[in-house]
């Protein structure tokens, strides 16, 4: 029982993981509809900050600061945010599918970087001994499990909160409107490159946040983590939880990964061992085929967009309620 | 009525000048779709903008919202040259447009279109969310109640929490309009308001566009519609081939030489 228990913990703790790259996706898609097919760059950026600042002195590359962990999360988030906003400022005018271009030059670029630049980042070699949230319970997998559940849950919740409340502003609703209708948002006043370049930024800095978590939670790093498969996955993800809604991105990670780990499941218990590596692939068919599934039959995702955002705005059986209430007193 | 031979730019009209459009000229490489064209408007009039199809009327109400740049001449706002100035400027210097085929925000309700119009709202700013909590929520309450109020006004309330994607054309025209209304312009530019809209709704529209112009805005629309200028407008301006053609009342317009024979040809 305890086994399984442990397992949910991993299981979650991973999917929160997706979770929180998928809440960075939503705001550059869901909200704006950024076309960010660079989504692994982002994370690697975030990631391999993190290591840098937090991992004790190496001899295998410069850097390794021996900051804190949580130093390392708001350096990542940071230096990500800013790399976004410098790659958004050159590319944000681009028409999406053209940003979608030069978005994924972009994640090639620094994955590319990320593999030669060995003095700094360890090259293909990556970085290991990167220090874990309570280390310390390590040799107690059921409790280690369930407080890097609890911070990472944690750190879901807080950012989703964040979210929710900007997603409900007037600067969430002018992101829409940009969505919606780039030349009527700018006839009202709505500057697009501002809002846009706001957007991608932030949905950057959680990405970089994410990567700094993963990397926490694994331990170590190499360049392969960050290949386009990542950047599928989480497209998956969001389109399956609901483009547009911060549930839906959290749920879609949820289920996704669900996938992910019940098909590895299936290839290990089906697959001949001699194989199995080969096999491997079809979980990102399996993945595929969920996505597809969900277009046809639920184009909008399991939770589609909210319609009202305003927090400020009472529906009618809302305020039907309330002036129930105050009448009855 | 003005011969446009004689008219001096940005000066055809007495009064103080809402609006004013200097000599402008737009050229799509060898051709010119606007041309040398000068318009002023005073405050609180009423003006369409006419002409036969392919006169340059849509390029001529696009260089003044600033949604395209012209190739010279002036664009003056009240005493302020906004020339050089983006689409994005033109409602902070209190002009509106509206659209001729209505751009509603599609998948967003009807009342949070209407809200899209408020301005300088503090929560625009993505930190102030955080930081001024209070005053974001009070700005928002404050700009829920005035989008209330113009959807009432534009006989919209019942659909308030309706994706605008539902609306018919007629609706889409007074969302518009009240979406536009919410930035609170001194000018309104209006692109062929009537278009599309059915007769019940049209004299509805009609009703608030005079009630708006009574109210002292100043409105400028283009318009095919000549009974709608005739009741609406106390002036014309007309244009063909890119230029001023002519410019009167409706009903001198009306009866123009020159103004038949752009509509109709040289056979009139």
């Amino acid at each position: 029982m305890i086994d399984i228990l442990s397992y949910g913990f991993f299981f979650l703790t991973v999917a929160l993981t997706y979770g929180i790259i998928c809440l960075g996706l939503n705001v550059q898609w869901g909200q704006t509809g950024l076309f960010n097919v660079g989504i692994a760059g982002f994370v690697a950026i975030g990631a391999y900050v993190s290591a840098l600042l937090t991992t004790p002195a190496s001899t295998s590359h410069i850097g390794g600061l021996g900051l804190p962990i949580a130093a390392g999360w708001i350096g990542a988030a940071l230096a990500t945010a800013l790399a976004t906003f410098l790659i958004g400022a050159l590319t944000i005018r681009l028409r999406s599918d053209y940003l979608a271009i030069a978005t994924f030059g972009a994640a090639v670029a620094i994955q590319l970087c990320v593999l030669n630049l060995q003095p700094v980042t360890g090259g293909p070699f990556g970085i290991g001994f990167i220090p874990r949230p309570f280390a310390g319970l390590a040799r107690q997998p059921f409790l280690f499990g369930a407080v890097n559940l609890a911070i990472i849950a944690a750190v879901v919740v807080v950012l989703y909160l964040g979210l929710e409340r900007l997603a409900s502003s007037p600067w969430g609703r002018a992101l829409k409107a940009i969505r919606e209708d780039e030349a009527a948002a700018t006839a009202l006043g709505k500057s697009a490159v501002r809002f846009r370049l706001q957007a991608f930024a932030l949905g950057g800095a959680i990405m970089g946040l994410a990567g700094a978590a993963q990397a926490h939670f694994i331990g170590f790093i190499a360049p392969d983590n960050y290949q386009p498969t990542l950047t599928f996955q989480v497209w998956a993800m969001l389109i399956v939880g609901g483009s547009g809604n911060n549930r839906g991105a959290i749920l879609g990670s949820v289920v996704v990964w669900g996938i992910w780990a019940l098909s590895a499941v299936a290839i290990s218990a089906v697959v001949p061992a001699d194989a199995q590596a080969r096999a491997a692939s079809l979980q990102i068919v399996m993945i595929g085929v969920a996505l597809c599934a969900i277009l046809l039959w639920r184009p909008r995702g399991l939770i589609g967009e909210a319609r009202v955002a305003s927090r400020h705005i009472l529906r009618p059986s809302v305020a039907r309620r309330s002036s129930n209430s105050s009448s009855e007193h | 009525m003005t011969d446009p031979e004689n008219l001096a730019p940005g000066a055809a009209v007495e009064g103080e000048a809402a609006l004013r459009a200097i000599g402008v000229t737009k050229a799509f490489e060898a051709l010119r779709a606007v041309d040398d064209m000068s318009l002023t408007l005073r405050r609180g009039e009423m003006v369409a903008l006419i002409g036969p199809n392919g006169a340059g009327k849509t390029t001529m109400f696009n260089l003044v919202a600033g949604s395209m740049r012209p190739t010279s001449g002036r664009i003056v706002f009240g005493s302020s040259d906004v020339t050089g100035e983006g689409a994005v400027s033109r409602i902070r210097h209190g002009v509106g447009r509206t659209f001729q085929i209505p751009r509603p925000f599609a998948e967003m309700s009807v009342l949070e279109n209407v809200l899209v119009g408020a301005q300088r709202q503090t929560g625009e700013r993505l930190w102030m969310n955080f930081l001024s909590p209070r005053r974001v929520a009070a700005e928002e309450r404050a700009a829920i109640d005035k989008a209330r109020g113009l959807l009432e006004l534009m006989t919209l309330s019942h659909l308030e929490f309706e994706p605008a994607r539902i609306l018919s054309g007629g609706q889409r025209k007074l969302l518009e309009l009240a979406r536009v209304l919410m930035a609170d312009p001194e000018v309104l530019l209006l692109d062929e308001p009537a278009a599309g809209v059915n007769p019940a709704l049209l004299e509805l529209l009609i009703d608030r566009i005079v009630a708006l112009n009574g109210a002292g805005k100043t409105i400028l629309l283009i318009e095919h519609n000549m009974d709608m200028v005739a009741r609406l407008c106390s002036r014309a301006v007309v244009m063909a081939a890119g230029r001023l053609l002519a410019e009167g009342t409706p009903a001198e317009i009306a009866i123009h030489p020159a103004v038949v024979s752009a509509y109709l040809g040289d056979a009139v």
